[in-house]
């Protein structure tokens, strides 16, 4: 779905993506993953058009990502920023049926597409009046994967979405995501810096450190055989403290909170 | 969008048509001019009622303003006849043409003190070495009315008074320093010297009377003229100028201290008429010269006091003169306060929509200009900022060489104050949408225009409105000036008031003015809640 080759992106002195090269397979699941600065942001941020790589080759279904097209390719492709992004002067609703009532989607077909949407995002129907204020963090985040989803995009990338979010709430839409892409089978693309929920999600991590690309594979990868020691440091810095409590070190123990 | 703008020319177009046609008048009527002070009204109501006693549709422009500026409008044809003085003739109006040897100078553009073009507009005359008064001639005259020839302008004859500067004070100071003659200053350098601000500025003012007699005196202030009989009725201040027909000279019992050696020139009332008239009305010709040696100056001063002390209408004393003089019979129709205050509630929202309709129609689209292209933008602020920078009279006397004298250079003036808080909120109202909500808008694929309709509008309505607000009741508060050059609405009593001294007339502008804005800002409020989606109000 993604090709990209040597792709390059300065901001100043700073290096944010050095060199990076990857394809991203239909229909796959992936995560990027790494600390605060690796890069991880900026990378999803080009893949659907708001960065402009400095150098090397970004395709995206076989195609570039030039102005002429940019806007038709973004219809392809769903954005689920961290904050939600939602617009506070529309209601929940109107937030989701921007797009399709501005490419010109008839209500008959806008309404069904909506319930839907909130059935498969256990959204409350009577919150679709509500302006954003007037919801809840997490129901925020459930809009904002609505609208991202409204047009049936091929692509789903989805900027730290829970972020924000309390332990509990976060707990339960991590439940409902996998869900989603379960039924769904679209190529997702996650940015997170919690390895156990890019483990739960992903088939695929992709963990960076200061624009590089420093290990792709699973969690288990990861664990198991270490690319460099950075990356032990990482999944040793994510060990939740109650693994200490139990004597089991497992894996399993990141999903048992 | 280009259609957008196509459609917003024309709108602003048509607008600056229909204001231009506003202040154009109809052909067949007489148009009678006032200097802003109580005896040009009371000359320009004894003109008007002359020419309509002949029959003649006619209008007076009342207290239009300064000197140069009834002048102007005489030459542009704005207005048809008014009164003006011998001296402000020869020193300022026609300063350039070398009428007159000696050294004039003019009371004609009225207290000059206070609101109006002030002294900075008027030109003034070269001190200059040769001092020696003169008496104005025979000569000088026929030499003016040829000056006056080539601006298209008859000189009518005078109208039998003039109307001198002279200084004065308070007669039982003056008694107990022995002062009668302005010599006899020379010996006392410790008075308090309160003159209104033309005189001081004026080379034939103060500087001038000042070196011709080496007056010693440090402590000269420029105050309102008015104000100044007040300092001396207070023993606030020892000296003022006066105007030889102001009737305070009599009220506050003030000596007029003898021009010894002769600085002071005369200010015959004259006249003046446009050359045209003469075949398109005779009859209003004929008309206007009955005012020839109607009225001598002990009348004028009487005239003058029953406005000013008595508190007569100027419409009500001037056709009292007609009816004894003449025998004109002219039936004086005076608004009651509802009748006026509709009228002036009228003018002024007239004032106000059009230049605030006006503004939101460019400055919404300049301040989303500004707020896309930065470079441009700080422009667009800079170019804005600059305007609101300009006093509004200043502004308002620029605009008259481009619309004349009425409402439209209110209009104008009122339209680029408006500019500033409309384009400066709408630009930080955009501007200051976060990041991430710029983002989403681009990353969902909305086009342009679909982001400043759908997005960026809407999220900044609060500030274009704020900012709209603002923009009305500066509005409101900056269109009372607009009364100064003949544009009506609240400040027509408000200047009036001052004039008189009057508080009941003051207040009848000030408080309904004060109501207008109140009204204006809760106007768009309630505009704020029915536009503002509940989601960004500010109280959720």
């Amino acid at each position: 779905m993604f090709q990209l080759d040597q792709v390059t992106k300065h901001y100043g002195a700073t290096t944010a993506l050095d060199a990076v090269s990857l394809a991203i397979q239909p229909g796959s699941t992936t995560a990027l993953i790494g600390p605060s600065g690796c890069g991880k942001s900026t990378l999803l941020r080009m893949l659907i058009g708001l960065i402009e790589p400095d150098t090397g080759s970004l395709l995206f279904d076989g195609q570039s990502l030039t102005p002429a097209s940019i806007r038709a390719q973004r219809r392809r492709m769903g954005y689920v920023i961290q904050q939600g992004g939602l617009f506070p002067h529309m209601t929940a609703q109107e937030n989701v049926t921007l797009m399709a009532s501005q490419v010109g989607w008839s209500p008959e077909r806008i309404n069904p597409r909506l319930a839907e949407l909130a059935e498969l995002t256990h959204f409350p129907l009577d919150g679709l009046k509500r302006y954003p204020l007037e919801l809840s963090g997490g129901q925020n985040q459930r809009v904002s994967l609505m609208r991202a989803l409204m047009l049936d995009p091929e692509v789903l990338l989805l900027d730290e979405p829970l972020g924000a979010l309390d332990p509990m709430i976060r707990f339960e839409l991590q439940e409902d995501l996998k869900q989603v892409f379960a039924a769904l089978g679209k190529t997702v693309i996650i940015v997170t810096h919690d390895l156990a929920e890019a483990g739960f999600l992903a088939q695929c991590i992709l963990l960076m450190r200061a624009g590089r690309l420093v290990q792709v594979g699973s969690l288990q990868d990861m664990v198991s055989a270490p690319a460099e020691p950075f990356v032990k440091q990482f999944v040793r810095a994510q060990r939740s403290h109650l693994d200490s409590l139990g004597d089991s070190p497992s894996l399993g123990a990141f999903h048992e909170v | 969008m280009k259609s957008n703008s196509i459609w917003l020319l024309a709108l602003i177009a048509s607008l600056l048509l229909v204001l231009h046609a506003g202040c154009t008048r109809d052909h067949g009527e007489v148009a009678i001019g006032s200097k802003k002070f109580t005896e040009g009204i009371l000359l320009g109501e004894v003109l008007t009622g002359l020419v309509a006693d002949a029959g003649i549709p006619v209008q007076h422009r009342r207290a239009l303003g300064g000197t140069r500026l009834l002048y102007n409008a005489l030459v542009s044809g704005e207005i048809d006849a008014y009164v003006e003085y011998s001296g402000t003739l020869l020193h300022e109006v026609l300063a350039d043409a070398d009428l007159d040897v000696g050294f004039e100078s003019g009371t004609g553009s009225g207290t000059g003190s206070g609101p109006g073009p002030g002294p900075g507009f008027e030109p003034r005359s070269e001190p200059g070495s040769g001092l020696s008064p003169r008496r104005q001639t025979a000569t000088t005259r026929e030499r003016l009315a040829a000056r006056l020839a080539e601006d298209g302008i008859r000189l009518g004859g005078a109208i039998g008074f003039d109307n001198n500067y002279a200084l004065g004070m308070p007669k039982p100071r003056a008694n107990q320093l022995g002062l009668t003659r302005i010599s006899d200053l020379l010996a006392h350098p410790g008075l308090r010297l309160r003159f209104g601000n033309e005189f001081m500025d004026r080379a034939d003012g103060w500087p001038g009377l000042r070196d011709f007699y080496g007056l010693p005196q440090r402590d000269v202030r420029g105050v309102e003229h008015e104000l100044a009989y007040r300092a001396l009725a207070s023993n606030g201040a020892d000296l003022t100028e006066l105007y030889t027909t102001d009737p305070e000279i009599a009220y506050y019992d003030l000596r007029t201290l003898d021009d010894d050696r002769g600085f002071f020139r005369r200010y015959e009332a004259l006249l003046l008429y446009r050359a045209d008239l003469e075949q398109r009305l005779p009859a209003t010709v004929t008309a206007l010269k009955q005012s020839i040696d109607l009225i001598d100056a002990p009348r004028m001063i009487a005239m003058n006091a029953a406005v000013q002390i008595d508190g007569r209408s100027e419409a009500d004393v001037a056709a009292e003169l007609l009816r004894t003089e003449l025998g004109i019979d002219r039936v004086v129709k005076s608004d009651g306060l509802l009748v006026r205050l509709l009228r002036y509630t009228w003018e002024h929202a007239v004032l106000v929509g059009i230049s605030l309709t006006a503004a939101v129609l460019v400055a919404v689209p300049l301040g989303i200009v500004a707020a896309h292209r930065r470079g441009l933008g700080q422009v667009v602020l800079g170019a804005v900022g600059v305007a609101q920078t300009i006093p509004a009279l200043a502004l308002l006397v620029f605009m008259i060489p481009f619309f004349g004298i009425g409402a439209g250079p209110a209009l104008a003036a009122l339209f680029l104050y408006s500019l500033l808080p409309i384009v400066r909120n709408t630009h930080a109202g955009i501007t200051g949408i976060s990041a991430t909500l710029r983002e989403s808008a681009e990353a969902l694929g909305l086009p342009p225009g679909a982001r400043l309709r759908r997005i960026e509008l809407p999220l900044a309505m609060p500030m274009v409105l704020a900012g709209i607000k603002t923009a009305a009741v500066i509005n409101v508060g900056a269109a009372t000036l607009g009364a100064l050059i003949g544009a009506g609405g609240y400040g027509q009593p408000i200047l009036a008031g001052i004039r008189l001294d009057d508080t009941a007339l003051i207040l009848e502008g000030a408080v309904p003015a004060a109501l207008f804005a109140l009204a204006a800002s809760w106007l768009f409020e309630r505009a704020e809640r029915a536009v503002v989606p509940r989601g960004i109000r500010p109280s959720v």
